[in-house]
């Protein structure tokens, strides 16, 4: 039962990661990709933690906690660029 | 080897947050605005991945019987980011994509902050 669970999760977040793949090529405005490259990094970790209770192994919590970390940066400094020009002044 | 009912838990989180996290990925390219696309990544595809982390927890718990907080962790970190995020990505829009007159007045002193059209402080 669990598994197919799992397979159902991964699924949903697999697609999820192509609608924003989707999104970032077709976007209407620049703010739209931020906004897919952001939720692209969570669906992201979304998969890597669910990788993590198929194969029972906690390595990967580190990974996703680096990648979210990164991801959060990144976001905000892709904003402050589009808000002020440049991201340190 | 999991009990039925901890492998039913485990499941109901697992399909909840994949369902979250596909009406969030959904919402992004079906809502018409910026503004209502903002809703969609930032509390649908949170609260998935929230899910998936409990998910997680209480297999790791079911399993091997210790409770492990990295998750915890990265739960706390998502949570946190992602207003900041959403008020980032929203102010972005406000800049680049409404005219200044478009926007409802402050009620205050001080005019909206990186509002398109503004004139240029020189001291800046």
């Amino acid at each position: 039962m669990m598994q197919i669970a799992l397979t159902f999760a991964i699924g949903c977040f697999t697609l999820g990661l192509l609608m924003n793949l989707w999104r970032i090529v077709k976007a209407p405005g620049v703010g739209d990709r931020v906004l897919a490259l952001d939720t692209m990094v969570i669906n992201a970790i979304a998969l890597l933690v669910l990788y993590g209770i198929a194969i029972g192994d906690a390595v990967y919590f580190e990974v996703s906690l680096i990648i979210a970390m990164v991801g959060f940066i990144s976001t905000v400094a892709y904003a402050r660029a589009l808000l002020r020009g440049n991201i340190i002044e | 080897m999991m009990a039925l009912w901890q492998e039913a838990l485990v499941s109901f989180f697992l399909v909840v947050a994949g369902i979250f996290g596909l009406v969030g990925s959904y919402g992004l390219i079906k809502l018409p605005t910026p503004m209502t696309r903002l809703h969609a990544p930032t509390k649908a595809t949170t609260l998935g991945i929230g899910g998936a982390l409990i998910a997680s927890m209480l297999a790791n718990l079911f399993t091997t019987g210790v409770v492990s907080f990295h998750e915890l962790m990265i739960t706390l970190f998502l949570f946190l980011t992602a207003p900041i995020t959403a008020h980032f990505i929203a102010k972005v829009h406000l800049h680049l994509n409404e005219p200044r007159d478009s926007l409802p007045p402050t009620g205050t002193e001080t005019p909206w902050a990186g509002a398109p059209a503004q004139p240029e402080d020189p001291a800046d």
